[in-house]
């Protein structure tokens, strides 16, 4: 990897961290822990099934919201606040710009990520007294979040490169919300005729499918996950990721800073 | 070899929301500059002079035309390792402090990392920011800022500088110290290329000057070569306030200021004034001949009609 995009990068992540993103932990582990206290007092037996669903749930939305609301402004702050002038008047090429605040973004969410892990861990802890074996699926349903941010991390930076801040998140979000109902677009599709059945099935393709994505609800019910489903969801997420990005340096490449 | 060879760079936008009509923002531009001088880009605001920057600086694509930096095209990235830049009032990572921005700069310029903290050091110091290297950008004054810009500029030792309006958000002292840190620059080899609208400070600065205006170069040059015509009259002054009669037969303009009389006549008349004045027994204080300032040669090429494009550059470097 070049050199500028590590720099790059490394100043994204500085970035977020000073503008105090990471505050986010202190009202996820609130959050995590009033939950906690809360269903090891009214729950029985569903506690350890309650914390995962609410930790997860919890980790993949704070990443998600993180992901869109510093994502859309990656390009266009810095086009509009000038920075990106002394930035782009050195020996930097625009892709590597893009890469490099998309990597940055990628770190900042996943150290963010393993931080609420702990969290989850932790209340997991709390309520059962103990790990078991089935608890290791968490992991995957970590990864397979993870996964989900570097879809929407690119997703947001492609908008970015073109529309303004606001745009950007409504696209994003869009994107999001309808991503995972991916499931159910694939299956209208399915039962549709005609020319809606060639436009749903294009939709349905077009959007990223958070659906595969959501192992949430799987690992709280302890159900096993194959190697398969791993391999499948990790090609596809960095399939369309790297689409994404192809787009956002595309039109990045050709637009004129005024 | 030129520093920059600018031919035939052209810029037109299109405006509007539904139906988009064009809008030229510089028309095809040729224009020269020397290695080792200092190069003034003159003309009011809106001219063209920014536009013309960031299409160097590859922030804006041209709709035709191309350029050359160190005899290198102008597209490749590699070249940009040897040119700084400062922007019109530059805005930097405010969440930074002075010296990491400036490292963070110097490694995107490809400066060694054995190299980058002395010459982020040395350049903090040259600026006068050494103080407050600690501080956040975010709390730094206009002024201070222009000076991380300049700084940031040089930090790489570029070959050429491109400094748009560096005088901007200065107070007097800091526009010197801008002027100074220029004439350094050019005492190092270094080639500057910098935009402005005050002419006090090209006319104090550069060793040639273009005037642009709405878009379109209107003449290039010396400055020397556009202050030095004379204008055909003398500028006379002596102590006291008595205008001798024979000074008003030679055609002279006089004015009293305080303690000294002013006066402009012809340059064929300058001894008859000498001798004039010599017969009164009045004090001569100076004669000086009458130059034309670039402020005036700058108004004249503004009010001038419009010069085919391409005339002037090629023939007036």
């Amino acid at each position: 990897m070049s050199s500028r995009i590590v720099h790059i990068a490394r100043n994204t992540f500085r970035e977020a961290v000073r503008d105090r993103v990471l505050y986010n932990l202190i009202a996820f582990a609130l959050l995590l822990s009033g939950a906690a206290i809360l269903v090891g007092q009214i729950s029985i037996d569903i506690e350890r099934l309650v914390v995962i669903n609410l930790g997860l749930t919890a980790v993949s939305l704070f990443g998600v919201v993180i992901a869109i609301f510093i994502g859309i402004g990656l390009v266009s702050k810095e086009i509009e606040k000038r920075t990106l002038y002394t930035v782009l008047s050195r020996p930097v090429r625009r892709w590597e710009f893009i890469v490099g605040k998309f990597f940055g973004l990628a770190g900042t969410l996943v150290v963010n990520t393993v931080f609420m892990a702990i969290g989850v861990f932790g209340a997991l802890l709390y309520v059962a007294h103990k790990f078991t074996k089935p608890d290791g699926l968490i992991l995957v349903a970590l990864y397979f979040i993870i996964l989900e941010f570097l879809i929407i991390c690119s997703l947001a930076l492609l908008f970015s490169s073109f529309s303004s801040p606001l745009l950007s998140a409504v696209f994003a979000f869009s994107l999001f919300v309808i991503g995972s109902f991916s499931d159910d677009l694939r299956g209208f599709a399915a039962m549709a005729h005609g020319m809606t059945r060639w436009v749903a099935t294009g939709a349905a393709y077009l959007v990223p499918n958070f659906s595969a994505l959501n192992v949430i609800s799987a690992v709280a019910h302890q159900q096993p996950m194959g190697s398969q489903l791993i391999l499948q969801n990790t090609l596809y997420a960095l399939f369309y990721t790297a689409m994404a990005l192809s787009g956002a340096v595309l039109i990045f490449e050709r637009r004129n800073l005024k | 070899m030129p520093a920059i060879e600018i031919l035939g760079l052209e810029k037109t936008y299109l405006v509007g929301f539904w139906r988009k009509r064009p809008k030229r923002a510089l028309q095809p531009l040729h224009l020269s500059v020397e290695e080792g001088e200092i190069f003034g880009f003159l003309g009011p605001n809106g001219a063209g002079k920014t536009t013309t920057l960031k299409m160097l600086m590859g922030l804006v694509f041209p709709t035709a035309g191309t350029a050359r930096i160190l005899g290198h095209d102008w597209t490749d990235p590699e070249v940009k390792a040897q040119i700084g830049f400062l922007p019109e009032q530059p805005y930097f990572y405010d969440y930074l402090t002075a010296h990491e921005l400036l490292d963070y700069y110097g490694q995107l310029s490809g400066v060694p990392a054995k190299d980058r903290t002395r010459r982020v050091e040395e350049v903090l110091q040259r600026v006068g920011l050494t103080d407050i290297k600690g501080v956040q950008l975010r709390k730094f004054s206009k002024g201070m800022l222009q000076r991380a810009g300049i700084a940031q500029a040089i930090l790489h030792s570029p070959k050429l500088v491109f400094f748009d309006e560096p005088m901007s958000g200065l107070d007097p002292l800091g526009r010197r110290e801008v002027r100074d840190l220029m004439e350094q620059l050019k005492q190092e080899g270094k080639t500057v290329f910098f935009s402005t609208h005050i002419l006090s400070d090209a006319e104090a600065l550069c060793d040639r000057v273009a005037i642009i205006y709405k878009g379109e170069l209107r003449g290039v040059g010396a400055v020397e070569d556009l202050t030095s015509s004379v204008q055909g009259k003398v500028e006379v002054i002596w102590q006291g306030t008595q205008i001798p009669a024979s000074m008003r037969a030679l055609g002279a303009e006089c004015h009293v200021t305080g303690d000294t009389v002013r006066a402009v006549l012809p340059e064929n008349q300058q001894d008859a004034a000498i001798d004039a004045l010599r017969r009164e027994r009045i004090r001569l204080i100076a004669i000086t001949p009458l130059r034309t300032s670039l402020e005036a040669y700058f108004v004249e090429k503004l009010q001038h009609s419009q010069i085919p494009a391409g005339k002037t550059v090629g023939t007036a470097v």
